[in-house]
């Protein structure tokens, strides 16, 4: 039951990740990687992950995303066209292919060998807020408190790009 | 029961795929999602092994993550725009007015 | 066993909202508008000269809407067209699965939790829905190849994730009050009226309700549909049955807004100074079953005269105020409501810090 809705989720954030690469249409690409952060969601759900899965549909697919099709609705980007295929491509490609098959190859034999952690039977509260909080604001606080000066920098950045004149000379 | 290695293929054929993406694609929006999809590929990496070690420091990296994402996609895309502006192109190929 | 109840509360919910909520609410926005410019209002469609004060308007809407073409225009990208309207519908009516309409009964040894699925994350599954429902619009106004949807599309998704931010913010003083993100414990916390969400967290309600109408895009905040500027913004180019899942998609909105109000800051299904216990003994003569059984009842009548108490409230708001323009919008969000919202959160810390110990 597990395996199956791992293997259906599992496909469906590997072919909308595809379509993302190739399609010509931005919007479209979005669309389709707006689907598969769906399908990791639910992947994180599987891993008893519940706070990070609805963490990961409120910021990725509510915000992020929707700030890239903003974006591409604004520039009104209503796609492009593939570049000619040429015989170096293919070629290239060709390669890239061989030695990604090859080193997926090398990786799955060397976990069906290897000592990875088996699943362990989880206490009661993984993965919660409450838990997920705690850890948080105790252990990683001084990281957190970071992450709330990389927010603002990134906040001032992006106000100061915008509100920037550029000077056509 | 699945096990760990199937999460961990999983999420290096996303990685290969966000990877694939920045490397064939001109649009930089496209780019930019592929790399969104390399860090959500890492994320499922993190959160998997959090699970099968029942150690949750994996969440709070993944939650890391997420932060850093966002605000590199804001500021990314603002720094998009602002390019737009000024030349009224989203190919990586044609913003090359910083190259030696 | 479980299964058929949780069933039959989809069932409920699902009817109460899509055959009784949502279509009176059509008749009910009309009536309202007539009642605030002194006029008559609806009343014309009658069958065999029975009017139903108008009851009968939604009836005639709908077998007008369903049987008017399905009109696509030209250059417009039909596979987006077709499942945007699909879109801003679904997380509207999805996200009410995690409010619950009444507390927890034992009826026959059974335990029954009126809520459909009683998520650890309750709230920010709620956000994370509600932020999808920008998706709808944005998809609409592009796929529709006009350049007024567009610009509507535009508004709306910077609107909306304005808004979002805001009003997240807002409830973050809610959950720190009752420690918790789960709604049915949240509704449970408020049984002692004195600790329902309104007096806890007067400034958030405000400023929830505030947020919550913007990110419907309802007036004062319909920015992204005002009819003199762009014409009706993103679904300009929808007719027949999308159109009427936009419409419905808003009145769903709604509901569900009243139903989140109703749950964090006005007692859910609680009534005042009456406790769960008191009137489950005040029935005990009838036998426990039925002592419990009817006070679910009570507290289902309760929670939904809530959720009309809001629907009517957000109707009033909706024909009593002008439009704002969209720079004014887009100035309460970040200016005023993100500011507060902060200062909020930061008092109910020194308050609970304080108070708490």
């Amino acid at each position: 039951m597990e395996l199956l809705a791992f293997y259906i989720l599992g496909a469906g954030a590997v072919v909308t990740a595809v379509m993302m690469v190739i399609h010509r249409n931005p919007i479209v690409s979005a669309l389709n990687l707006i689907f598969t952060m769906f399908c990791l969601a639910g992947i994180f759900v599987l891993l008893n992950a519940h706070f990070m899965a609805a963490i990961q549909i409120l910021v990725y697919a509510g915000a992020i995303m929707v700030l890239f099709i903003f974006v591409i609705m604004l520039l009104n980007l209503r796609g492009e066209d593939w570049p000619p295929l040429t015989w170096k491509k293919l070629l290239a490609s060709f390669i890239g292919i061989l030695f990604v098959g090859y080193s997926l190859i090398k990786i799955i034999g060397i976990f069906r060998g290897s000592m990875l952690p088996v699943a362990t039977p989880l206490p009661e509260d993984f993965g919660t807020t409450r838990i997920v909080g705690e850890k948080l604001f105790t252990d990683f606080l001084l990281p957190f408190e970071v992450t709330s000066i990389l927010l603002l920098t990134a906040i001032v950045g992006a106000v100061m790009l915008a509100k920037m004149k550029i000077d056509k000379g | 029961m699945v096990p760990l290695s199937h999460y961990l293929i999983l999420s290096a054929i996303l990685f290969t795929i966000g990877m694939m993406g920045v490397l064939i694609r001109r649009n930089v929006i496209i780019i930019f999602m592929s790399i969104e999809l390399m860090l959500n590929a890492v994320n499922l990496t993190f959160i998997a092994f959090s699970r099968f070690l029942n150690n949750l420091d994996g969440h709070i990296f993944a939650f890391m993550v997420m932060t850093v994402a966002a605000a590199e996609a804001a500021v990314g895309l603002a720094i998009v725009i602002s390019v737009f502006r000024n030349k009224p192109t989203v190919n990586v190929d044609e913003m090359n007015i910083m190259k030696w | 066993m479980d299964l058929i109840i949780d069933i039959i509360k989809i069932l409920f919910i699902f009817t109460l909202i899509m055959g009784v909520f949502s279509p009176i609410l059509g008749w009910v926005e009309r009536k309202q508008s007539a009642l605030m410019q002194d006029r008559v209002g609806a009343n014309r469609a009658d069958i065999f000269g029975f009017t139903m004060i108008g009851l009968f308007h939604p009836l005639a809407d709908a077998l007008k809407l369903m049987t008017k073409e399905d009109f696509i225009p030209q250059g417009a990208n039909k596979v987006m067209h077709t499942i945007a309207p699909f879109i801003s519908f679904v997380p509207a009516l999805i996200a009410f699965a995690v409010i619950p309409f009444g507390g927890e009964y034992i009826i026959h040894g059974k335990e029954i939790n009126l809520v459909i699925a009683d998520l650890d994350v309750g709230l920010l599954y709620i956000f994370a829905f509600a932020s999808l429902a920008t998706y709808g619009a944005v998809i609409a106004g592009w796929a529709s190849n006009n350049n007024w949807s567009l610009l509507g599309a535009l508004r709306a998704s910077a609107q909306m994730i304005s808004y979002e931010v805001a009003m997240g913010l807002t409830i973050i003083g809610v959950f720190m009050v009752y420690g918790s993100l789960k709604l049915t414990e949240i509704g449970a916390a408020q049984e002692d009226f004195f600790k329902w969400g309104i007096f806890l967290q007067p400034l958030g309600f405000v400023m929830f309700l505030a947020a919550a109408i913007a990110e419907n895009k309802r007036i004062p905040f319909d920015v992204a549909e005002a009819e003199p500027e762009i014409i009706a913004g993103y679904f300009l180019e929808y007719s027949g049955m999308k159109f009427i899942m936009f419409w419905m998609a808003e009145f769903i909105e709604i509901i569900t807004i009243s139903g989140i109000v109703t749950t964090l800051f006005f007692g859910g299904w609680n009534i005042p100074f009456v406790p769960t216990a008191t009137l489950i003994s005040f029935f005990s003569s009838l036998g426990d079953t039925w002592a419990n059984i009817i006070t679910m009842l009570i507290h289902i009548g309760v929670f939904f005269s809530k959720i009309i108490f809001f629907i009517w409230l957000q109707m009033t708001i909706r024909w009593t105020l002008p439009r704002f323009r969209y720079d004014q919008v887009m100035k309460l969000g970040w200016k005023i409501l993100l500011p507060l919202s902060l200062l909020n959160i930061f008092v109910t810390g020194v308050v609970i810090l304080l108070f708490k110990k």
